[in-house]
């Protein structure tokens, strides 16, 4: 697809990357930094053509987000072209049971440790990918990974590491209101987050 | 497998027969012992003296508290001017600090080095992560009560309590030292089993020894 855009922006990137992928919209943030969603397959790919023809060099990072109530995993590739001064962000969205994405360790070798994380964290797994099943940051992990949304850090929490009684929590505002004002909430329990019968 | 690395016999330089095993790790597996102050209250009163007088922190910041630390290094606070000073090793520390929240998996490193520190030992606890959980009362992988899994001697609270609280708490330790108060150490070897069956229950992938000195 022709474009008049300025062949070194990031809508000239798009442009040209839209002629050889399923895009959808560039979302811009700020100058120099946009993101875009595009299919899983397509994902690998596409940051091997932005590497290779558009001088996007650097993976910044590979992180996932998990939308939980609609059962996906959104990765987040976001590439650098430092000549430029470019961020590009591919967002892909994998089904959240079976997690499972391709590897992108053979494009940067980089990869493979935020892929370790991930299959630990999220619980995604990246076939082929080097270490993979080795402890990266927790050590014989028996629960859900901890980072899915659907793991109950507190009742976790509760259940393993011992409590000191007398742990008070004060809800921030209702304590001050009842602190401030106390003839307008007689009977608030600021001790209750929240409470403001 | 290398021949170096193969059991094999060894004759000592005194005339002695012994086997070796290069692949073994050897360590002094005794249990630890608890340490019976001395005979005379006077002699026992030097011994806490010079022991309050040379408090040596083991250089290990197992948290966000361990900058807090680093200020009492320098001139301006200089903790060194009350005989404290930071040891790269265990084996030359006798005061084990836990800055800040503690991880199932730093504390697996805090008992090892802890373990490896020589008699007498003290712990001191800095900031609330170490009391009750402090602003990580919520999290999948920190501990919430120091005391459950090593003795501690003081608790510094705060978060984070600044350079003058470390200070402050410090002389404080040293109180409890010259008092004869200071018995966590002692306190670790009593209830040994107790305290192991805490941080057995927390670190799944024991693969440590029980102790090890």
């Amino acid at each position: 697809m022709p474009s008049n855009a300025d062949p070194m922006s990031l809508a000239g990137v798009h442009a040209r990357l839209q002629a050889l992928f399923p895009l959808g919209d560039l979302a811009p943030r700020r100058a120099g930094l946009a993101f875009v969603d595009l299919p899983a397959t397509c994902a690998p790919p596409a940051l091997s053509h932005l590497r290779d023809r558009e001088g996007f060099g650097h993976l910044v990072l590979l992180t996932a987000v998990d939308w939980l109530e609609e059962e996906l995993f959104q990765l987040t590739y976001l590439v650098c072209n430092r000549e430029a001064r470019l961020d590009l962000g591919l967002r892909v969205r994998i089904p959240r049971e079976p997690a499972r994405m391709e590897s992108i360790h053979d494009i940067w070798p980089t990869a493979a440790t935020y892929q370790r994380e991930l299959r630990e964290m999220f619980g995604i797994d990246f076939p082929g990918s080097p270490r993979l099943d080795e402890a990266f940051i927790l050590e014989d992990w028996r629960d859900i990974p901890p980072y899915r949304r659907d793991f109950d850090t507190l009742r976790f929490a509760r259940e393993n590491f011992a409590e000191r009684p007398g742990r008070e929590t004060w809800d921030p505002a209702s304590h001050m209101r009842q602190r401030l004002y106390p003839e307008a909430n007689p009977g608030m329990d600021p001790s209750v987050p929240g409470d403001r019968s | 497998m290398k021949a170096e690395l193969e059991k094999r016999l060894v004759t000592g330089p005194d005339g002695v027969e012994f086997e070796v095993d290069p692949l073994r790790d050897y360590y002094c597996d005794a249990l630890p012992e608890v340490q019976r102050p001395a005979y005379l209250r006077i002699v026992e009163d030097l011994f806490n003296w010079a022991r309050a007088e040379s408090i040596w922190i083991l250089g290990f910041g197992t948290g966000c508290g361990a900058i807090e630390m680093r200020p009492l290094m320098t001139p301006r606070f200089d903790a060194y001017r009350y005989g404290i000073q930071w040891r790269p090793t265990p084996r030359q520390a006798n005061l084990f600090v836990i800055s800040g929240y503690l991880s199932v998996k730093t504390l697996k490193r805090v008992i090892r080095s802890y373990e490896q520190m020589q008699n007498p030992k003290y712990v001191v606890g800095l900031g609330s992560c170490t009391l009750n959980g402090g602003m990580y009362f919520d999290s999948y992988n920190t501990i919430k009560r120091l005391d459950q899994y090593l003795p501690v001697d003081l608790y510094i609270t705060g978060c984070m309590p600044r350079p003058e609280a470390l200070l402050a708490g410090f002389l404080e330790l040293k109180k409890l030292i010259r008092a004869g108060k200071a018995e966590g150490a002692n306190q670790y070897a009593a209830n040994f089993a107790w305290y192991k069956a805490n941080q057995k229950q927390v670190i799944h992938d024991w693969d440590m020894p029980d102790y090890n000195w």
